[in-house]
């Protein structure tokens, strides 16, 4: 992660900044320049939903070197209360009890490093409630 | 648009080439497809690879190997289109010469994974970098999440994800160029490594270098070649999301069931018609629903048959007859064009212990990332 393409993502990673298509709705996240739905270009500034449920996951074993250190993690596809779909780790979670239809909220985390000696980069993952 | 020929094809030993390079891969086959077509020149060419600036830290492609090859100054393009490279390149062949600008064009596709590079890495760049890299997913990853809810919805079984690698392998222990020559059992893959829960590191395609090519050429040349050559029926690409969360379904791949209605409108052919297929099966749960988006199979079913044999080189609709991407192996670039020789060897009876009964039209399958790109070729023999 390099670090000016780092800062441009921080109001989605952060504070999970989307965008809602003004004429059908659409959430986009991140932020979108044309709705796929309705190809409008007119969106509102949107904040997603915190809590949601999972709706499909994996346990990675073999991670790429970045995360090897990680592993065994839990990644999932989440749906949120509002629709809006994302891919997130399931942090501090007994694997065992992670389901499909698990419910979850999403919290503030560090994600990765940026190399050895670069920034901490950060954003949200998913605990199950 | 004129009809295009398939005249000569040439492949190098899939696997691990400790001894050579990235450019002789691909000078190694395209030297082998030229001397197998018979002609004496190539208008230009075409170059699938994916990743070559990450895995060799080299990219303007086209030149480096128009250079090797001793071709220059013929214009040289390398296509790129994540895992579905290959078959890209040769549907930009295929549009060169059926527009009448070329009449022979070379389509080729080349990867060299193992000089050390981060390969899994380097493969999760064909997803969403930023919203489903940034938090750890890998391509087993992915594709283990699209089997998590598939084998839910569906109550498909493991035993019948892991028939499709011990289908596969068998297959591939009668190909002369496949990196794993070796069957396996069901035991074997439900025993294996886990690499990304549900998946197993026999469910997946491995790390290979490898180099394919093809010349495609006019009618008229094919003809005078006198040589063993096969048609081009239909071509169809498609597009889909990049991140896999944002798809409609999680269990179907809408970019295949796209690019398959339009392949077969085209071709004015149904599934039923097709006697073999090349499928991109990168993981197991891929094959099993790629079969059904291509309508071979009912939604759901496609484990159940391959589990019955009906994907076997004697079953219902043979598929994967080269061993597949799980046991020829995966040099990423050259796979969708090494589908198109599989292709060309069972249309031409040229498939030995391998061949396909009274085959009349096969159909490739390439596809891209999660599923966010396919293109499909349906070949036919003459």
């Amino acid at each position: 992660m390099i670090s000016p393409r780092y800062h441009r993502d921080i109001p989605q990673r952060y504070r999970l900044e989307g965008g809602k298509c003004t004429k059908c709705s659409y959430i986009a996240f991140p932020p979108r320049l044309v709705c796929p739905k309705c190809k409008s270009k007119s969106f509102e500034p949107y904040h997603l939903s915190r809590e949601g449920k999972i709706l499909t996951f994996t346990i990675i074993k073999v991670g790429p070197d970045k995360f090897s250190k990680e592993t065994p993690y839990v990644v999932a596809i989440i749906e949120l209360n509002d629709g809006a779909r994302l891919t997130t780790q399931v942090a501090d979670c007994d694997v065992e009890r992670v389901a499909l239809g698990a419910k979850v909220k999403l919290v503030f985390r560090k994600i990765q490093d940026e190399g050895k000696s670069g920034l901490h980069c950060y954003g949200y993952k998913a605990i199950l409630l | 648009m004129r009809d295009v020929a398939v005249v000569g094809v040439g492949i190098t030993k899939f696997g691990e080439l400790w001894k050579d390079s990235f450019r002789d891969i691909f000078v190694e086959a395209s030297l082998k497809a030229i001397e197998n077509s018979g002609v004496d020149h190539i208008d230009s060419m075409y170059i699938g690879t994916m990743s070559s600036g990450l895995f060799v830290g080299q990219e303007h492609v086209g030149a480096v190997m128009a250079d090797y090859l001793g071709v220059a100054p013929i214009p040289a393009t390398r296509v790129e289109s994540a895992c579905a490279s290959g078959g890209a390149a040769f549907r930009s062949a295929f549009f060169e010469v059926a527009s009448g600008h070329s009449d022979i064009v070379l389509a080729g596709g080349v990867e060299k994974m193992t000089d050390g590079a981060d390969v899994t890495e380097a493969l999760a760049t064909a997803a969403d970098q930023e919203y489903e890299v940034y938090h750890g997913i890998t391509f087993p990853g992915l594709y283990a999440m699209i089997a998590r809810s598939y084998m839910h919805d569906y109550k498909t079984t493991r035993e019948q994800l892991a028939a499709v690698a011990v289908k596969n392998h068998k297959n591939g222990s009668m190909n002369p160029n496949a990196q794993f020559r070796s069957p396996i059992t069901l035991e074997q893959v439900m025993k294996s490594t886990m690499v990304a829960n549900p998946l197993r590191l026999l469910d997946c395609s491995p790390v290979s270098d490898g180099g394919a090519a093809v010349i495609l050429a006019s009618l008229d040349v094919a003809k005078k070649l006198k040589r063993p050559f096969i048609k081009i029926k239909a071509s169809s690409q498609s597009s889909d999301t990049i991140a896999l969360h944002s798809r409609e379904s999680l269990t179907s791949l809408k970019c295949v069931s796209v690019a398959a209605e339009k392949v077969f409108k085209q071709a004015k052919l149904k599934p039923k018609d097709i006697s073999f297929a090349e499928v991109h099966d990168c993981f197991t749960i891929a094959e099993v629903v790629v079969t059904e988006d291509l309508g071979f199979f009912e939604k759901g079913k496609g484990g159940e048959a391959a589990e019955k044999g009906m994907t076997a080189i004697d079953g219902k609709i043979p598929i994967n007859t080269s061993g597949g991407l799980k046991s020829k192996g995966h040099p990423v670039g050259a796979t969708g064009i090494a589908q198109i020789i599989e292709c060309y060897e069972q249309l031409t009876g040229q498939s030995g212990e391998r061949q396909v009964k009274k085959a009349k039209y096969g159909l490739a399958q390439n596809m891209g990332g999660s599923g966010a790109s396919c293109i499909i070729h349906i070949l036919e023999a003459v």
